[in-house]
């Protein structure tokens, strides 16, 4: 009965948050002068209607599920992996080498995939084993290493565009020159989606649910993000398990750098992260880490990534609006559950 | 300042923590409240401090009627709570300490700070260093500390919860000096404890209370088996200590020497046989936690070896002290001891050595079940530890460790544990030691060191004795040795 009566009530908090962003954003646009529902309704439009946008969603929705699944392995481990866009960075400069050095050979150009990918997970895993052994040996904040290892990675990228890799004749920000066709991942016909990119990310879901809903392994991570000296005091290796959970989540990470490669951009370009890494940790903060709700929060913020590029063409807003939209909604539900938590009371042990 | 509590209710989930309790609290007094783990004392002092809410119940100070509903309120109305654990910031220093919480002014001016603080601590013969780190003092420092701190904030009450717990004998003496003076000076003192020594020596007046409700008050003085009757509703006898076997050395340190700024500990020189048990007796902060550390591999000694069943052991980790059979529960239960977060089912999981990738959660929660029948642990599989009462928790650190352990180190295993809680304890570590583990345990409590050990090692600001045979020594003549007296007669 308490139980019950108690979820219903953090569930109304949940929906308060959403509604006091949408307040927020509403007010907002009503300050610079747009319609906010016509704003809200163009959003939707942008998102859903058409099947190219529909596709367009799922684009983003790919990279989005990937790296927050991630990402929730570090949070178990009560690591804040801001590296991860430095992770899928390392990945995607990987993954385009692996292609680079192969492509004039006679290798199948299917095995130079699936080689370029392993080897993207590779360079993500490294990139965060760098940022865990940073942590764990060398006593700097995940955060601080992390941040540090993200400007390192993206002036590696940069150099290689405008360097080793350029361009013949003119290096240019728009990447390196484009994979031949058959480096790219198949997609669905004549639809520009990669069906092996949808799969990797669905299955790198379930792996993640389960692996912290019912293994050893998910469990202990959790126990040394909940008490770290209590858990190597009850025998696990903790500096062990915190370097694992970086790996698990730099191979996600690097995951999703190369599928931008082999699958999206089809070569490798400045901004080949997109932010979504930060993009993933935002979500994840917003399902309160809880993996069964990755799915559809991922897909509305891919919706809302989407549906708000044709903002500055109609409404001469520009289309960072929607980041505003994900950014609050992050803000609010949090402030909301911390509402929560006084109007409950602070509850406690005796 | 008088206190009036009127039917408190508090609910924990299933737990009815505090059932319609009502108490009238004088000033100039020093009011106990008496109760076994568990009985809701702290719940209720964390009402009056503004830590919980209370679900049904009024609160009024000097007959008004008050809503205090954070600690902020309750400085505010000038009550103050010293915390079992204490609650201060222990990478910064004693006058910053000090200082936190009142809220004066952009600059601080640490002159006259420090003046402040001199004065007050001399009121108290307390003897504090301003500029020492928290980290560096021992839990009786701490605790004058934030006395010291609670009275410069205002405060006309002041609520102890079991404050003697993890302080030596002499720091306790000062603290009851120091109450008695408070109480004449008008305050309110609420001493709350499960120990009737000290709550008879104490308080004017005492409340007890039993699973919750409030059995009744009684002024001074008291007969202690009408006390101990309220507390537990039945009498309670102690066992005896049982011998061992000198057979088999289980573990031994040889010329160890550690160190703790300031103190360099040792060198010690001790063979632990199978079932064996040995006290570390000494003031609080004399190097025995420093040396208990070392023997699990938590801490690297300077010089000296660590023999495990035969095998040096020296420089090795925690991890493979426990691989080797070696376990260490340390004081701090919810900071080092268990995570607080888990269930009890998922602590048996995450400390199973279960190498399959799946949990079987049937079999994990069957065994926690089992544990909590042959523990008496008040708690369900899927309770967080956090939850549960102090005394439940050392229950439930103790049925995690594994069986067949060559050592168990215990530092302090009865601290904040009521009389039939300690015993309990002690009944399943001396059913390990006929099964052949030894037990290394700190104590600040010399009776428990008397009770239990086979052989005793002192400590005095560094210095370990020879291991003492339980037999030839006694209560006196331990405190004095644990107070630097009499080691040139007794050690030759």
């Amino acid at each position: 009965m308490e139980q019950t009566r108690l979820r219903r009530f953090s569930f109304l908090f949940q929906i308060g948050g959403v509604v006091l962003a949408f307040v927020f954003i509403s007010l907002i646009l009503i300050l610079v002068g747009a319609n906010p529902l016509e704003t809200f309704r163009l959003i939707w439009e942008g998102a859903v209607g058409s099947s190219s946008r529909i596709t367009n969603v799922i684009i983003v929705w790919i990279p989005l599920l990937l790296v927050t699944s991630g990402l929730l392995v570090t949070f178990s481990a009560g690591l804040w992996n801001i590296g991860i866009e430095g992770q899928i960075t390392l990945g995607a400069i990987v993954t385009t080498g692996v292609i680079r050095m192969f492509q004039d050979t006679a290798v199948p150009p299917a095995l130079v995939i699936i080689l370029s990918i392993i080897g993207g997970m590779v360079g993500g895993m490294v990139w965060a084993a760098l940022a865990g052994l940073l942590k764990t040996y060398g006593g700097v904040n995940e955060i601080f290493g992390g941040l540090g290892l993200n400007f390192i990675a993206t002036a590696l990228n940069i150099g290689l565009i405008f360097g080793a890799w350029s361009r013949a004749g003119i290096a240019s920000m728009s990447g390196t020159d484009p994979f031949p066709e058959a480096y790219w991942l198949p997609t669905f016909g004549s639809i520009n989606l990669s069906w092996p990119s949808i799969l990797l990310a669905i299955i790198g879901l379930v792996i993640v649910f389960f692996l912290l809903q019912n293994t050893h392994f998910g469990l202990r991570l959790k126990a040394v993000g909940m008490g770290l000296r209590s858990a190597y005091r009850l025998g696990i290796p903790t500096k062990k398990y915190m370097m694992l959970s970086f790996m698990v989540c730099g191979l996600y990470a690097g995951l999703t750098g190369a599928l931008q490669v082999v699958a999206v951009y089809h070569r490798l370009i400045p901004s080949i992260s997109s932010g979504y890494g930060y993009l993933g940790l935002m979500i994840a903060m917003l399902i309160n880490f809880k993996a069964i709700w990755i799915a559809p929060i991922a897909l509305f913020f891919a919706a809302l990534n989407i549906g708000g590029i044709q903002l500055p063409i109609v409404q001469k807003l520009d289309s960072s609006l929607t980041g505003v939209l994900q950014g609050s909604l992050v803000l609010f539900i949090l402030l909301m559950q911390g509402v929560k938590q006084r109007v409950l009371g602070k509850g406690g042990g005796n | 300042m008088n206190i009036q509590l009127k039917h408190i209710n508090k609910h924990f989930g299933d737990v009815h923590a505090n059932a319609n309790i009502s108490l009238n609290i004088q000033d100039s007094q020093i009011f106990g409240i008496l109760g076994e783990n568990g009985a809701g004392k702290s719940t209720l002092m964390k009402i009056l401090s503004g830590f919980i809410q209370p679900d049904l119940g009024e609160i009024f100070l000097d007959g008004d009627k008050v809503a205090i509903e954070t600690p902020a309120d309750a400085i505010k109305f000038g009550i103050g709570m010293l915390h079992q654990d204490p609650l201060d910031f222990p990478p910064m220093q004693v006058i910053d300490n000090f200082i936190l919480g009142r809220s004066e002014g952009l600059v601080i001016t640490y002159p006259e700070k420090i003046k402040a603080f001199h004065e007050l601590q001399k009121e108290f013969e307390f003897s504090l260093d301003p500029y020492t780190y928290i980290d560096t003092l021992t839990v009786g420092e701490r605790q004058q500390l934030e006395i010291l701190r609670l009275l410069w904030l205002g405060a006309q009450v002041l609520i102890l919860d079991e404050p003697t717990t993890g302080i030596s004998a002499q720091q306790k003496d000062k603290l009851f000096a120091a109450l008695k003076v408070l109480a004449e000076s008008g305050k309110t003192i609420i001493f709350v404890s499960h120990k009737l020594e000290d709550v008879e020596n104490l308080c004017h007046k005492v409340a007890i209370l039993r699973k919750g409700s409030l059995v009744g008050e009684v002024d001074s003085p008291y007969d202690t088996d009408q006390l101990v009757e309220m507390m537990f509703g039945k009498q309670i006898t102690l066992t005896q200590p049982k011998p061992f076997t000198q057979e088999k050395v289980n573990f031994a340190l040889q010329d160890m020497v550690v160190e703790k700024y300031p103190l360099e500990i040792g060198p010690v020189n001790i063979e632990l046989f199978a079932g064996e048990v040995v006290g570390l007796a000494g003031m609080e902060g004399s190097g025995q936690n420093v040396l208990l550390r070392a023997c699990a591999g938590l801490l690297r000694p300077i010089s000296g070896r660590v023999v495990v069943n035969d095998k040096d052991m020296t420089r090795k980790t925690y991890l493979e002290f426990l691989e080797n059979g070696v376990s260490y529960l340390p004081a701090s239960r919810l900071e080092e001891g268990l995570v607080p977060g888990l269930t009890l089912a998922e602590h048996f999981m995450v400390t199973s050595n279960e190498k399959s990738l799946f949990i079987d959660k049937s079999q994990f929660r069957k065994q926690a079940e089992n544990k909590i029948d042959e523990y008496n642990i008040i708690g369900r599989p899927e309770t967080p530890v956090k939850s549960l009462s102090g005394g439940n928790q050392q229950r439930a650190a103790l049925s995690l460790l594994k069986e067949n352990l060559l050592v168990v180190l215990l530092e302090h295993p009865t601290r904040g544990l009521d009389i039939e809680s300690a015993i309990y304890m002690w009944d399943k570590l001396k059913e390990r030691c006929l099964l052949g583990t030894s037990i290394f345990f700190i104590s600040a409590d010399l009776d428990e060191i008397l009770r239990y050990s086979d052989r005793i090692l002192v400590f005095f600001s560094g210095k370990v004795s020879p291991p003492l045979d339980t037999s030839q020594t006694s209560l006196e003549k331990l405190g004095q040795l644990i107070g630097g007296k009499g080691w040139d007669q007794t050690f030759e």
